[in-house]
């Protein structure tokens, strides 16, 4: 699981039906500190995540155990938002 | 999947039972534009491919489906020839 | 999933048979500046995808496999969905307030 940024979303007509409903963000992983890291994902979202929120993502074949993501073309899913991150020192 | 160009094969008479009779083939990773790109590495073959060939190649799990009902440990396997690249101008 | 954008096909006559009938393309991931990420890559296209579209590539076996209709196939990377508006946070690359 990695801690992600909703960074965007994505709109595409033309897709797998089965991806049909879903809502798709783009999520920038980030540090635990809140930094910025490399890269994107493209996420299903399940918990009706908003722009710039931090979300837990889960990805490879654990992200269809989520409800309603089972034996659909998804590898990553945004399964929780963030409320706080606490760091020891 | 990605491109790759074979390179040279690799004989090998201690193994998993499992690979006896698969052929190992060093393939070079190559970009659209033929130029080599990052390391060679050991693929399996389901096509027949020889040095020389233009191929490309899956990895992962996926790869081992080919030899299904066999359970063949593959990571990478040559899934097609390539015959011809249709590229945006440009590329 | 990645954004990616179609520059090429690949034409082969002679591959597994799970590839039989389905577009092979060749695809550019992309990052969110644009630029490219990485070397291109095959993927076989589930949305009769063309030359130039921007479009959802995914990189996982099964989503894959399945969204080309050839389940157990030698198959890890698929042209799932045509992309028609991509919308960024247009603070992206700022700095970030820091977590509590």
């Amino acid at each position: 699981m990695i801690l992600g940024r909703v960074v965007g979303t994505i709109v595409a007509t033309r897709k797998d039906p089965r991806l049909e409903g879903f809502k798709l963000l783009i999520v920038k992983p980030i540090a635990p500190d809140g930094k910025d890291e490399s890269g994107y994902v493209i996420a299903v979202d399940t918990v009706s995540a908003g722009s710039k929120e931090t979300v837990l993502v889960v990805s490879g074949s654990s992200a269809r155990m989520v409800d309603g993501c089972k034996d659909k073309p998804i590898d990553a899913s945004i399964v929780g938002i963030v409320d706080t991150v606490s760091l020891d020192k | 999947m990605f491109l790759g160009r074979v390179v040279g094969t690799v004989v090998s008479t201690v193994k998993d039972a499992a690979l006896i009779g698969q052929r190992l083939l060093i393939v070079q990773p190559v970009k659209p534009d033929l130029s080599a790109t990052g390391k060679r590495l050991v693929l399996l073959d389901c096509t027949g491919a020889g040095p020389g060939e233009l191929i490309y190649w899956c990895r992962g799990k996926e790869s081992s489906f080919p030899f299904l009902p066999e359970q063949v440990p593959s990571d990478g396997t040559i899934v097609g020839f390539v015959d011809e690249l249709h590229l945006e101008r440009g590329r | 999933m990645l954004i990616a954008r179609v520059i090429g096909e690949l034409v082969s006559t002679h591959k597994h048979k799970s590839h039989v009938g389905r577009k092979a393309l060749i695809v550019q991931p992309l990052d969110l500046d644009g630029t490219d990420r990485g070397d291109a890559v095959i993927a076989l296209d589930a949305v009769d995808a063309g030359v130039g579209d921007r479009v959802l590539l995914v990189t996982e076996g099964f989503s894959a496999m399945t969204s080309v209709g050839r389940p157990e196939s030698p198959i890890d990377m698929a042209v799932l969905g045509i992309i028609d508006r991509l919308d960024l946070d247009p603070l992206l690359g700022t700095a970030l307030p820091k977590l509590k």
